[in-house]
């Protein structure tokens, strides 16, 4: 708690024209820009390929689906440094497969997929995992096709799900820093994530600007934890109706 | 057919994303033979690294434990003002960058910070040395036992709590005799998480830090030094180890996670 208010008030040290030319400068508005956009697609990824996953999990039968399970977890117990540097092995300058996209962007969405791969599948298997078939059978056997039963019975119940990991995805996206300080080159207006923005003004010795931007965070951070809990509540109610 | 191509879809994607990369370094750390892995991991400031992880993670795993135990019996079995706002703050260091979480100790902290004027007057090292390292390692991983042990006591309720209250127990004698035991295994998988975590900081840790070579560096903090110093062979040992613990930390999760949905 302290910390996170030493952290507004020093922010605030110039005053409120200080903080706002410290959040609109070119560099740093360049680096919000970037990584809402690249959290965003992130999270679009995850939607689809995570419930696609949780899917095969719960409904598929295969050799290793155990394996691939368990796999699932890696992001959360591998080092993010470690993840970066993994990543540039297989898509760097030495790729073995001909693919080097080192210090683009599309080095920032590769390593946030990494990361917050697990989110999505997580908080969709155990909702799948629940739900009740005898409604897709019964959808089916009324002449439903496919597609439809997926809309209008399936979705419905697993949106909850989908939409509160999406939620946790996006946020790690915002605040991720391990993984991009190897595998991005952290170039200005190019590369540069506002975390690792952050990083340089704390090293530039620029504390302001680097709580100016870390509060602008902070805020995106406390409304997604925010509109978490209120997809829980609406869910809840939802049951109970 | 459909459910065919959704699991080829799908292993596809964990394969190009997780399993393709990782297997990558393994292949290029061993490519010359064990030898030169084992020369870079016994570099003395590599040594000196992994030893300062492991007493980071030492000192931060157990507090967290018994925090994450406290907090969660806090929020399930007694109601106090600003259990609500408790609620919700657990969760932050979950949803908060590690950047940010190390720049708000380091102004705390530091030098013009509320608590820097009182350090320097006691003649106390606190950033860019062992103690701030340990507050930002602790920080980053304070969820993870309460998230496991919160539901937990939920669904286990507090009949036989009362139950044991009844008969005589003193409040420790419950806690040690019934409610310890039965939440255990959601402590046990809290506890492997939060060790997770604590290893493989990066973030928080490289702010605070300084990052100081054979002094206030870490593992992780030294991965990033041997990866741009252009030595790629230590760079890669180093993670190999890391891996290798996230790999173990994965097999007692699968091991530990059907137990606990039994208890």
């Amino acid at each position: 708690m302290l910390p996170i208010a030493a952290l507004v008030a020093a922010s605030g040290e110039d005053g409120w024209s200080g903080f706002w030319d410290a959040v609109s400068s070119p560099q740093a508005v360049a680096a919000l820009k970037l990584t809402l956009g690249a959290s965003l697609v992130v999270a679009v990824v995850n939607a689809v390929l995570g419930t696609i996953t949780a899917w095969v999990l719960v409904r598929d039968e295969f050799r290793g689906k155990a394996m691939m399970n368990a796999v699932i977890d890696l992001p959360f117990a591998l080092p993010t440094i470690v993840a970066g540097l993994t990543l540039l092995a297989l898509y760097g300058p030495r790729s073995p497969i001909g693919i080097d996209v080192a210090y683009t962007r599309a080095a920032i969405v590769l390593a946030l997929m990494f990361v917050t791969l697990p989110f999505v599948v997580r908080t969709v298997q155990p909702v799948l995992q629940e739900l009740d078939r005898e409604m897709e059978q019964a959808a089916k056997s009324l002449g439903a096709s496919e597609a439809k039963t997926f809309g209008r019975v399936i979705l419905p119940n697993i949106l909850p799900g989908i939409l509160s990991g999406v939620a946790l995805a996006f946020a790690k996206a915002v605040g991720e820093f391990g993984s991009l300080v190897i595998i991005t080159g952290n170039l200005p207006y190019k590369t540069e994530v506002s975390s690792v923005y952050i990083f340089g003004r704390i090293e530039s010795g620029d504390g302001t600007a680097a709580a100016a931007a870390a509060v602008v965070l902070l805020v995106i951070s406390f409304g997604v934890l925010l509109s978490i809990g209120v997809i829980r509540h609406v869910t809840v109610r939802h049951d109970r109706a | 057919m459909r459910r065919l191509a959704l699991r080829l879809v799908a292993i596809g994607y964990l394969l190009a994303i997780l399993v393709g990369p990782l297997a990558i370094v393994f292949w290029r750390t061993f490519e010359d033979g064990f030898g030169s892995a084992w020369e870079a991991l016994s570099d003395p400031d590599t040594v000196h690294a992994f030893e300062l992880t492991l007493i980071i993670t030492a000192i931060a795993v157990p507090v967290n434990t018994v925090f994450g135990i406290v907090c969660g019996l806090a929020i399930v079995r007694r109601s106090f003002p600003g259990k609500g706002l408790l609620n919700a703050f657990i969760d932050l260091p979950l949803a908060l960058s590690p950047v940010v979480v190390g720049l708000a100790l380091y102004l705390l902290y530091g030098r013009d910070g509320w608590f820097g004027g009182w350090l320097d007057r006691h003649d106390i090292q606190f950033l860019f040395a062992l103690p701030s390292m340990i507050v930002a390692t602790i920080f980053v991983s304070l969820p993870f036992v309460a998230r496991e042990v919160i539901p937990t006591l939920r669904e286990i309720g507090d009949e036989q709590e009362q139950a044991a209250h009844t008969l005589g127990a003193s409040g420790w004698q419950t806690f040690w005799r019934i409610t310890l035991p039965s939440i255990r295994w959601a402590v046990v998988y809290g506890v492997i998480l939060t060790t997770a975590r604590c290893l493989g900081e990066y973030g928080a840790v490289a702010v605070v830090s300084g990052r100081l070579q054979g002094q206030t560096e870490t593992a992780t903090l030294r991965v990033q030094e041997a990866y741009e110093s252009f030595d790629v062979a230590g760079a890669y040992a180093i993670s190999i180890v890391l891996a290798l613990i996230a790999v173990t930390v994965l097999v007692l999760m699968t091991v530990i996670r059907p137990r606990e949905e039994r208890a």
